[in-house]
């Protein structure tokens, strides 16, 4: 479905350009998360241009981004995908409820070595 | 010249090496590096949607502080040091974003990202320089087979980094040469350890750490150094059994090659 709202949001949040996008797939080939995301990194910013924004935000794909960078520094059109699937994420956060991660859940993961930064980062990541 | 220096939450605490051998090691060279006195944390990772202001206001303080000490700011960790680089971009470049955060903060003056933020290995290369820290070197790591962990969050994006090349980056190898040892470049050092994703999907921190270590190895590194207390986490505690490599802060080996670790 084309979502026009949806999609003007994205791109103002982003602030990027996926209209510039040339599908050359250099996003998704270089993506480490490539195997975990059901919607790819290529198939984001072909997505957003066509509006099909809802379909995103039904996707646990923005949860595997790792934000390392890799598409946008290596994308030869300046489309910058991960501020795509950050701005989805960012959407989908701020609906009320949509919390991802909460302190209980941490509590089964934690260790004596997991650094405050992993923490303080996943928290910023996966709730608002 | 003081230098300000941002330690961020994790140096306090899981990663105190990273801060404790920067410190000893910058007494040795003769530079005088000065804590804020208030720092709050960064948020751990740059908050990229264009309307989020919050969530870059500690690091503006940060940087606001530093600016009124009249100093460059010093960063240590990788995250700290992407996160105050790209709010400071953002206060510098993004009239939006730096006229919201100065309404809100109500400094003396506006802050308009005036503040030099310099990565220590920065300060090693372009303050100290390899070859003089070099010659400081009393116990040179001689035979050792170390490669650079890089990481994303030093080199990516460039344009706003502008920390090295970001495909291939030299910084961190000329550092093992300056202290004695020998650098071996592998195809992985500038790829992600899967970061904050060990919180909520261990086993994806496990394939890309694997895919590291593999690279390494391969190429003949014995052990690896990086600047990052969530790279060292990844890669010390997520790999596959049986994959482990030793791994150590940058600062450690330094310490080391100073003779006052």
């Amino acid at each position: 479905m084309h979502n026009n709202n949806l999609k003007d949001e994205v791109i103002r949040i982003s602030g990027a350009s996926p209209i510039k996008c040339m599908k050359c797939g250099k996003c998704s080939a270089t993506c480490p998360s490539f195997n975990d995301m059901e919607i790819a990194p290529h198939m984001f910013v072909d997505m957003v241009v066509k509006g099909r924004i809802e379909e995103l935000m039904a996707s646990n794909a923005t949860a595997h981004c790792l934000s390392c960078f890799a598409c946008v520094e290596r994308c030869p059109r300046g489309v910058e995908p991960a501020n795509i699937i950050e701005a989805i994420r960012v959407i989908k956060l701020r609906k009320s409820g949509s919390v991802q991660l909460t302190p209980a859940q941490i509590a089964s993961v934690i260790d004596t070595e997991i650094p405050q930064q992993a923490l303080v980062s996943a928290f910023r990541k996966f709730r608002k | 010249m003081i230098y300000s220096y941002y330690p961020g939450c994790t140096l306090k605490t899981k990663a105190k090496e990273l801060d404790i051998y920067a410190r000893r090691s910058l007494e040795a060279l003769g530079i005088q590096m000065e804590e804020l006195a208030d720092w709050q944390c960064c948020g751990g990772v740059y908050p990229m949607a264009k309307d989020e202001i919050a969530t870059k206001l500690s690091s503006v303080r940060t940087l606001n502080q530093a600016k009124e000490l009249g100093r460059p700011l010093i960063t240590l960790c990788s995250a700290c040091h992407h996160v105050l680089t790209l709010v400071n971009h953002d206060m510098k470049n993004d009239s939006n974003i730096r006229n919201k955060a100065n309404d809100y903060s109500k400094f003396d003056t506006p802050y308009k990202g005036e503040t030099e933020v310099i990565h220590f290995l920065q300060l090693l290369r372009d303050v100290v320089g390899f070859d003089n820290l070099k010659a400081k070197v009393t116990n040179p790591l001689k035979g050792r087979k170390i490669g650079a962990y890089y990481g994303c969050l030093l080199l990516r994006p460039s344009a706003k980094l502008a920390f090295d090349s970001p495909e291939n980056p030299t910084i961190m190898e000329d550092f093992i040469k300056a202290i004695g040892a020998t650098p071996v470049v592998y195809p992985f050092r500038n790829e992600c350890c899967g970061g904050y994703i060990a919180v909520t999907d261990k086993g994806q921190a496990t394939k890309n750490v694997d895919r590291i270590i593999d690279s390494a190895k391969y190429k003949g590194c014995d052990e690896l150094v990086t600047a990052c207390p969530l790279c060292m986490y990844n890669v010390s505690g997520n790999a596959s059994e049986g994959k482990d490599i030793s791994i150590k802060y940058f600062t450690e080996l330094l310490a080391e090659a100073l003779g006052v670790k």
